[in-house]
Order: C-alpha cells, then structure tokens, then sequence
C-alpha cells in the first residue's frame, strides 16, 4: 500500500519527506524497545512506536524504515525532523494507540516482518 | 580505506554518528544493501554500548573489496563476565539508557549475528575492545 493512503487511514499527521508518500509498504514493525527493531533482519518496512527520540530516527536510518508513526500522542521534535529528512524517513504523528494503528495496518493488509 | 571516529561515552544526541557516516561509504561504493544493513547495525549497537557504559572510545573502520572490518575500543569500566554478557536478555544498563530505547541486553548477540567474524575482550577497570568483520561476497 501507499504511504499516503496508509497515513490517511490512521488519521496521521505526515511531517516530513512528503515526495516519499508514493512509496509502497509492504511490512511493517510495532515496538517501544530500539533494541528489538535493530535485530530485523529485512529492508524497507513501516516502524510503528511510541518512543519519540532522536535515536528513534537513528535506529530507523540503521535498519532501512521507509516510514516512522508515532503513536500515542508522542510529539515529534526538528531534530528528529532534520535527521528524518537528511535520510528520506517519512516521520508521522497519531493520536491512535499502537494497538489500534497495528490492527488498522494489518488489516489493510500490511505484514509482519516475521 | 581506512577510517576512525571518536564515540563519547554519555552522548546520545550523537550516538550513532559513525554509524552514520560509514552507511554513506558504503552506498557509494555501491555494496549490497542487506550487506550495509548488517555493518551499520553492528557498528551502531558497538556505539550505542560505549556511549551507553564506556567514559569514551574510538571506532576504526577497514574497507577494502572483500570485507569490512570494524574495531572499537573504549575507555570504561570493562566487563568482568562476557559469557554473562553475551547472553540475549543480560544488561547492566542504566534507567536513561532504557529510556532511549535500549539495554534490552540484546546489542552483543546482534552485533554476532549480523558479523561473520566476531571477537570481544575486556579488562575490568580499563575498557573492552570488540572487532567484527563482514565478508562483502557473502551471501
């Protein structure tokens, strides 16, 4: 699916990297711990999180994410921004939980990375 | 080629800066992505570890057409355990380091598992030295 189509689904708020929004998602990873998303092996996936830091985009750059939503809430700050956008990371904000976005996600018919 | 970076011990603002860098290199020279992927991931979990535990560090970093060869030394309090540490699960990481998203005590057994060769030494009260390798025409 679509970046673009995706975001719209989960109500999400794009902040960056806009041109990217044509981009195709295929699987997708939900995780509050860095940690975990550093041990997935594959390429190109949607992270979903509800850790809102600069590592965050960093771990995103390591491990190829297409895509950042931050769920719950989580505010999103420039530098996470500049990082994004230096790397080709969309970043997107959301006020669903990760439970709610996940299931959205795989319903529309986004896999799991495994 | 060769190439080094200082890592500072407490600095998360910056971790991953190396990291950074090399993942450039090696997209310009044009190596396979899963091949970028499993270096820049070791090498950020290796600086994520002295940014995390160690006072400071230095990363060097070995190019050529058959590898990549990587080695950290820090200055910190060392690891009186590496069997320990090694363990998927076994951390000593503080409340901020978890804070950031890791200490999950899962950096050690993923730099192993996405390096071919991998190699760890420790001296309590010194530092501890890891250097890992991938092989660029592995599959």
């Amino acid at each position: 699916m679509r970046i673009g189509e995706l975001v719209k689904h989960i109500d999400g708020k794009v902040l960056c990297c806009e041109e990217c929004l044509d981009s195709e998602v295929v699987y997708a990873f939900a995780s509050d711990l860095m940690s975990d998303v550093l041990t997935v092996k594959c390429e190109n996936f949607l992270l979903i999180t509800g850790l809102s830091n600069i590592q965050a985009v960093r771990t995103a750059e390591m491990s190829d994410i297409q895509v950042i939503v931050f769920v719950r809430n989580k505010r999103v700050s420039e530098d996470m921004i500049r990082l994004a956008r230096e790397n080709s990371i969309v970043l997107v904000e959301c006020s669903c939980t990760m439970f709610k976005v996940s299931g959205i996600l795989y319903g529309l018919g986004i896999k799991a990375v495994y | 080629m060769k190439f080094e970076y200082k890592v500072q011990g407490g600095d998360f603002v910056r971790a991953g800066h190396a990291s950074s860098e090399v993942k450039k290199i090696l997209k310009q020279l044009n190596v396979e992505p899963s091949l970028v992927k499993r270096v820049v991931v070791a090498l950020y979990e290796a600086e994520v570890n002295i940014v995390a535990h160690a006072y400071n560090g230095m990363a060097y970093v070995d190019i050529d057409a058959s590898r990549v060869l990587v080695r950290l030394d820090d200055n910190g309090p060392g690891i009186s355990d590496i069997e320990l540490a090694m363990q998927p699960g076994f951390s000593t990481a503080s409340s901020t380091v978890r804070e950031m998203g890791f200490g999950a005590g899962m950096g050690l057994p993923n730099i192993k598992s996405n390096s071919d060769e991998f190699s760890i030494s420790s001296e309590v009260g010194k530092g501890t030295h890891l250097e890992f390798v991938v092989y660029l025409n592995s599959k």
